[in-house]
């Protein structure tokens, strides 16, 4: 008896230190009653106080949703969704409104702590501000003054709707309508919180800027909204985290994510994506349907996407580049793992209308266990697209003989003087490199992950600093258990 | 140091060692040769403990213990290293990055401190100065796009930085031009002292000039033939191997 104890206490232990952040916080939350119908549009629409046009933009998208299909082409499998069997909307109770951080619930403050995250400032990673979102709603948002002081808005989504109306109609559904896919629908309709960044012509913003996304409520999807502007000659390089503690339903994660750059402005946007991957038999997880999407709407301006994917059991998600001013430029850098019985179809979309726009895509897939790993990219060339460019790097890497990995390209050219071209690897981890390694001294699991960040170079340097290094430790985590 | 008896292994269900026995001390220089297909390879990843390679019969005394139940990475931190005869190439992992992740592991180990960034590169550039290798060579890949002998010169650099205490020497000579020949020769030598041995596996006497064994045995299909002292060597490259030739099947 006392072993059996002791046995599911290791396991449980084992467990937990493959996914350390799959804690649960205990604190009073406030949720919508089950299920999407109007009302509950109508309930999130007044519990955020939003302006009567957002209500009707809401409903607009919910009646339009109805009516949609599900994405069906992706290479993931999975029972349909019972849209009707979650909830919408949860906010701690405490959350509303804080006006500083030192309003914040402290139960919430010690919940990012642990998370490697702490939100007070003078403990804050220097150069970095954060703008932390717990299930539905913004908790709190870092040297918002210093930023301030230079011109720069980074608030949560709700805080711009309410200060800075202009700039959400004027952008909000301009990259990603609201009619674009059935993920990207249901967040115009449900939509709680998340992050809005302004960055005025000619800054270039002094701190990285970082999103750090919580799912922490029982059955409760989350459905945040990005919006980034850099406007004329400005800068902006900003960050994304998340995590969600162990559970054995899945979760849903249908985020919209909207980047434009006008004349000579750059964007670079990273994400380090770390939702829980469900167990090793495939029970439980966040499936992650995310639609992000840029657009290069001046000249010369550029949006540099950044993925590392470790998390989540079902994968759906291709950042995309509208490249539509005139030597604009497009990238994106990719890595996506995948272990036991987790599933990714990621890629990205870039396309070309602009003169001599040019787009680079690095793509690394390393798959373990009995996951699948699907890289699908679109390479479209308009007619006016003259002399546009792309090159397109796709290696997928193989450990074990139970996964697999899929290279999917879409190319579309309708333009002579456009160049695409698409180069495509697949390769297994060697039983010399290991065995090399380990007669080195170095143990096996860390072989593979020093194999697979090898791998993953080109795409980590891209990284900023503070990131790579977690992100590297964390390509070690999800591939425990992976070889032996 | 070593002591090996009655050692039989097979791969793939064929018997490749057919009962070897050897005893090293500490201090000493041991060289086996022997014709291809010898099992001297074989020898030399048995000791390393690579999978694949089954021992049927016969025992391992490395240090007093039991070599055999160690994993490959026990052994490698209990000090035993193998040249390679490939070096295997780890693209995107800078040859730095690499050692420094060995080193520190061997460190572990060992009940020893890690040494950190700044401590770790003191002791590179005192090592690379020492053997004459290039800087630059840090920086690459590990064994990427390197020469034969910019792969074996490594091979002596990782040497030099971990400080085995048992370094087997897999055909380290082969490929090698003369300049590449002394540069490892020198590593070797360098290495050498009253607490380490060297057990060097080669086809050719002519390594043997520079790194002067104590003892010479003659490896032929599967069992030691002979051994004698280092005048067996110079022995050999005069009449070759055709004494020892494979038996007839």
């Amino acid at each position: 008896m006392a072993a059996t104890v002791e046995t599911v206490q290791q396991v449980r232990g084992l467990t937990e230190q493959r996914y350390k952040y799959g804690f649960v916080t205990d604190i009073e939350m406030e949720t919508a009653p089950k299920g999407l119908s109007e009302d509950i549009v109508r309930f999130i629409s007044a519990k955020k106080d939003d302006p009567e046009w957002l209500l009707e933009w809401r409903l607009k998208a919910y009646r339009h949703w109805l009516g949609m299909p599900e994405p069906g082409w992706a290479k993931v499998d999975f029972p349909p969704l019972d849209y009707q069997d979650a909830y919408y909307y949860a906010a701690p109770k405490s959350a509303e409104k804080p006006k500083s951080l030192d309003e914040v619930d402290p139960e919430l403050l010690r919940t990012y702590e642990k998370l490697g995250i702490p939100l007070k400032e003078q403990e804050m990673l220097a150069g970095v501000a954060v703008d932390a979102v717990f299930d539905s709603v913004s908790v709190a948002t870092t040297f918002k003054h210093k930023l301030e002081e230079v011109g720069v808005i980074f608030c949560s989504i709700s805080d711009a709707v309410r200060n800075h109306p202009d700039l959400v109609r004027k952008y909000m559904g301009s990259v990603v309508p609201y009619s674009d896919n059935k993920h990207a629908t249901l967040n115009s309709a449900v939509f709680t919180d998340g992050s809005f960044v302004y960055v005025p012509p000619g800054v270039r913003c002094p701190m990285e800027l970082s999103t750090y996304f919580r799912i922490n409520a029982e059955n409760t999807g989350q459905f945040e909204r990005t919006l980034i502007i850099a406007d004329e000659g400005s800068y902006v390089s900003y960050l994304e985290g998340c995590t969600a503690p162990m559970r054995d339903e899945n979760q849903l994660h249908a985020a919209v994510v909207e980047l434009i750059a006008l004349d000579d402005a750059q964007i670079k946007y990273s994400t380090v994506q770390n939702w829980y991957p469900g167990d090793e038999n495939g029970v439980g997880g966040i499936y992650n349907f995310v639609t992000k999407r840029g657009a290069c709407r001046g000249r010369n301006s550029k949006i540099s996407w950044t993925q590392v994917e470790t998390g989540s059991a079902i994968t759906w998600k291709y950042p995309s580049c509208i490249l539509q001013g005139d030597n604009s430029v497009g990238e994106f850098y990719s890595i996506a793992i995948t272990n036991n019985r987790q599933q990714a179809d990621t890629g990205t979309k870039m396309i070309h209308l602009g003169r001599n726009t040019r787009s680079r895509i690095i793509a690394k897939g390393i798959s373990a266990g009995r996951s699948q790993s699907t890289y699908r990219g679109l390479v479209k060339m308009s007619p006016k697209a003259v002399d546009a460019r792309n090159h397109t790097q796709c290696d997928s890497l193989l450990i074990g003989d139970k996964c697999s990995a899929h290279t999917v390209p879409y190319i579309e050219s309708k333009c002579r003087s456009a160049q695409v071209e698409h180069e495509a690897t697949t390769s297994k981890i060697s039983e010399d490199q290991l065995f090399y390694c380990r007669q080195r001294g170095i143990s096996e699991e860390d072989a593979v992950a020093l194999v697979v960040n090898g791998f993953c170079r080109e795409v980590l340097q891209q990284l900023p600093m503070e990131f790579a290094v977690e992100a590297q430790k964390l390509v070690g985590i999800s591939l425990e258990g992976s070889v032996g | 140091m070593l002591d090996i008896k009655n050692l039989h292994v097979t791969v793939d269900g064929k018997e490749i060692l057919k009962g070897i026995d050897l005893q090293i001390a500490p201090g000493e220089v041991h060289a086996v040769m022997g014709p291809n297909g010898s099992g001297k390879s074989t020898l030399a990843y048995v000791l390393s403990g690579r999978e694949g390679y089954v021992v049927t019969e016969g025992q391992v005394l490395y240090q007093g213990r039991d070599l055999l139940g160690l994993e490959t990475e026990e052994r490698a931190a209990e000090g035993i290293f193998l040249a390679f005869q490939y070096p295997v190439e780890i693209p995107g992992v800078a040859n730095t990055t690499f050692l420094k992740e060995a080193l520190n592991a061997v460190r572990r180990h060992r009940g020893e401190d890690e040494l950190d960034a700044m401590q770790f590169l003191k002791l590179m550039r005192a090592k690379v100065k020492q053997l004459g290798i290039s800087d630059e060579l840090l920086k690459r890949s590990v064994n990427v796009g390197f020469s034969g002998g910019e792969k074996k010169r490594n091979e002596m650099l990782q040497m030099a930085v971990l400080e085995p205490r048992l370094a087997v020497l897999d055909e380290t000579d082969s490929g090698l031009d003369i300049d590449a020949l002394k540069t490892v020769a020198d590593g070797v030598n360098a290495l050498r002292g009253s607490e380490r041995a060297l057990l060097i596996i080669t086809h050719y006497q002519r390594l043997l000039s520079y790194i002067v064994p104590d003892k010479v045995h003659v490896l032929a299909h599967g069992r030691i033939v002979r051994s004698g002292g280092k005048e067996l060597a110079l022995e050999l490259e005069e009449k070759g191997y055709s004494e020892f030739a494979p038996e007839a099947a």
